[in-house]
């Protein structure tokens, strides 16, 4: 076989082939996916994102966190990821549709945060956690975030969301000077709004729970 | 095309066909020595800068303390970082170099305006140098494969579409009636890769498409920055350099021509096979199973092509520091391919999706396979350039060992870890911490293997450098093998 332009041909259509089945027919099957008007409730889900949970996104993008949480639940019976609790339903392709980007993941070397924000609601703890994950989960292996905080002197009144660290623990890393306070800037109030943002409760009719059916016995 | 007379002709029309063949081949080489050799330097340099960013990102997935108060070393950046600088630093540069000089020798066409391509190589690599400036300063778009910053990547696809259209002008200029599969290979990977990176870029980044059908174009990509460019040039080097040293033709054309079209329709389905159990239709996550389930063909017709060639003559891997190179990769090649299409069995994934396992995988392909075939042909094409032998036997047998031990420990290792990882995390009885706690050791091993690797980079880099600047030789050279071979039936042995 020694035509070029009959070569040419076989290697444009291959990829033509992959093109036009994986990208074009997606994007005309489900690429204008629409959010579900709830009727009883009069509101559309999924909701959308609060401005500060919109710049704490760009935050979980800049720092990769991707790279080790991923974002989709599996459905049950395919891994373990309901048995984690880590959602109550898998995931679907409607949950995505106001994610500007869409950060599945394809990493678990922590846990998914597909529902981080419904499973962990409480801020103080994820200041904590991201100032130093080894604070709230011993043996944990995440990066620490420290470069997110502000270690400063008090003005005025202490900050509300200045972190409660254990004596100890301040004491050892030179945090517990009189008159100083440990505070999320701002960047890491907006990251924690993002993750606080993260829950996939609302049942669309084509999630519900899927229960997988016993197995044994007659099929 | 072109005849214009080679400088052997034109002085004695009665010089023999073999030194007028010899002179033409000395010409090729002339014309793609200073591309490839601004190509291979700033591949080169990646690949050192790379190192360093592996091992940093490796050290701390173990011990996570290390740097962490420097944002820009997080590890979320400085992993990101390794993977750009060694995928489109490293592995791109000496793919360019490669190609173009078995684009040129084997189309027996000289490559005009050479000038040309090595302004194309500085736009690659300043573009690239953008990018990982702006990943560790936080600009990384968090898509995987395409995370260097929106303002890097025009310069990556002007750089791109030069050499690109660089090639197949060579390749126009062609002399030899016969197309060889690597040139097959060569044409569809240039054409192949600037469609995947301009798709991709389009509906991700400058006109993202809506929810997870990202995720599909992402995969697409992705898997096809391995399977349509990285791959089809690492087996056209092994289809070249294989028969080259040993003298002896590939054991079936006919193999060939099969294992090109069957991996050009089954590799660009496959990478769905990364979404399998996500949110996107289950249609195509069936389509990307069975695509990864197909390309068995492919690899299977490869590796009975490049593993029979070899039959009979696996003596001169003793010698031959190119064959010992290639022939590592070509059979990492024919390993990680079977293990991918098995890990896209759903059964299998249910283990492996999400774990080190993946991670191991992806570096046999990259690693084992690709670089390893790069190695080989670095060996062979650098001193037909420069008319100078490599300075130190000792530091390419360092090299060889470093990297071989290093990535097998690594990609050994590191799959044992992340089985036993996706099994326990399968099982909700085992709280994830004790998962992660599980997964140190393998970890940390992996750091070591990092480690072993770089001692092979250096080795490389010293000769490397040493090479460039020894001073030519008068008169022949003999080249340098790890052992003096015997009887030199195959001439052109290296």
């Amino acid at each position: 076989m020694n035509r070029g332009p009959l070569i040419f041909l076989g290697i444009f259509f291959a990829l033509a082939f992959s093109w036009t089945g994986v990208v074009l027919t997606n994007q005309i099957q489900y690429g204008s996916l629409t959010p579900f008007y709830d009727q009883g409730e009069g509101k559309t889900y999924p909701e959308k994102r609060s401005g500060l949970a919109e710049r704490g996104r760009l935050v979980y993008q800049d720092l990769g966190c991707l790279y080790c949480h991923s974002q989709q639940v599996r459905r049950p019976g395919f891994g373990a990821d309901t048995e984690r609790g880590w959602g109550d339903r898998q995931s679907v392709a409607r949950d995505y549709v106001y994610d500007k980007r869409v950060y599945l993941g394809t990493m678990r070397t922590g846990p998914d945060l597909r529902n981080i924000g419904a499973r962990q609601p409480s801020a103080d703890w994820h200041y904590l956690h991201l100032f130093d994950p080894r604070l709230t989960s011993p043996g944990s292996i995440m990066a620490p975030f420290g470069f997110l905080f502000e270690y400063r002197q008090i003005l005025g009144e202490r900050s509300p969301k200045g972190l409660k660290l254990p004596g100890d623990y301040a004491k050892l890393r030179g945090l517990d000077r009189a008159g100083y306070e440990l505070v999320p800037t701002p960047r890491a109030e907006a990251l924690v709004a993002y993750l606080l943002s993260l829950k996939d409760t609302y049942e669309f009719p084509e999630a519900k729970p899927y229960v997988p059916r016993k197995t044994g016995g007659a099929r | 095309m072109a005849d214009t007379p080679s400088l052997a002709t034109s002085l004695n029309p009665a010089t023999p066909t073999d030194t007028v063949a010899r002179a033409e081949l000395s010409e090729i080489d002339a014309s793609a020595k200073w591309p490839v050799i601004v190509f291979l330097l700033s591949g080169l340099a990646w690949l050192l800068i790379g190192t360093g960013f592996a091992l940093i990102s490796s050290i701390k997935l173990h011990t996570p303390d290390f740097l962490g108060d420097y944002e820009w070393l997080t590890f979320g950046r400085v992993r990101t970082a390794h993977l750009n600088s060694v995928v489109y630093g490293w592995s791109t540069n000496v793919a360019f170099a490669v190609a173009f000089w078995l684009m040129a020798r084997l189309s027996r066409a000289r490559l005009r305006h050479g000038g040309l391509l090595i302004i194309a190589a500085c736009f690659w690599n300043l573009g690239v140098t953008i990018g990982i400036i702006g990943i560790l300063a936080g600009d990384s778009t968090s898509i995987e494969w395409l995370e260097i910053p929106p303002y890097a990547t025009p310069l990556l696809f002007v750089a791109y579409a030069l050499v690109g259209v660089w090639a197949v002008i060579t390749f126009r200029f062609r002399k030899s009636e016969h197309i060889y599969v690597s040139q097959w290979y060569l044409l569809a990977a240039l054409f192949w890769f600037p469609w995947l990176y301009s798709v991709a870029q389009i509906m991700l980044i400058f006109e993202p498409a809506r929810g997870t059908v990202q995720a599909l174009v992402n995969w697409w990509f992705a898997h096809n920055v391995l399977g349509l460019w990285f791959t089809p040039i690492g087996l056209a080097a092994a289809y070249y350099f294989i028969p080259k040293v040993l003298g002896k033709p590939i054991h079936s054309y006919y193999l060939s021509i099969l294992g090109f079209w069957s991996l050009a329709i089954f590799y660009n389905w496959a990478g769905v096979h990364h979404l399998i159990g996500g949110p996107v239709p289950a249609w195509v996550i069936s389509a990307g199973i069975a695509a990864s389930l197909m390309m068995v063909i492919p690899v299977v017709v490869t590796a009975i092509n490049h593993h029979l060639t070899m039959v009979g003559s696996f003596s001169a891997l003793r010698y031959s520091p190119t064959l010992r190179f290639v022939v590592f990769g070509a059979v990492n090649y024919t390993l990680v391919s079977l293990i991918g299409s098995t890990m896209a069995i759903r059964g299998v994934n249910e283990t492996t999706h999400f774990t080190h396992f993946t991670v191991a995988h992806a570096h046999q392909g990259m690693y084992a396979f690709f670089t390893m075939v790069m190695f080989g042909s670095v060996y062979y094409i650098l001193p037909r350039l420069l008319l100078k032998e490599w300075p130190s036997a000792t530091l390419i047998r360092t090299h060889f060992w470093a990297t071989a031990i290093g990535v097998t420990l690594y990609w050994v290792g590191l799959s044992i870890g992340g089985w036993i990882q996706g099994t326990e995390m399968n099982n909700a009885s085992i709280p994830f911490i004790e998962v992660v706690q599980h997964t140190i050791p393998y970890l940390f091993m992996r750091s070591v293997s990092g480690i072993v690797i770089t001692i092979g980079h250096v080795a490389f880099a010293v000769n490397l450098v040493w090479m460039l600047c020894a001073r030519r030789p008068a008169g022949v050279t003999a080249p340098t093998l790890f052992h003096s071979a015997p009887v030199l039936s195959t001439p052109s042995i290296r």
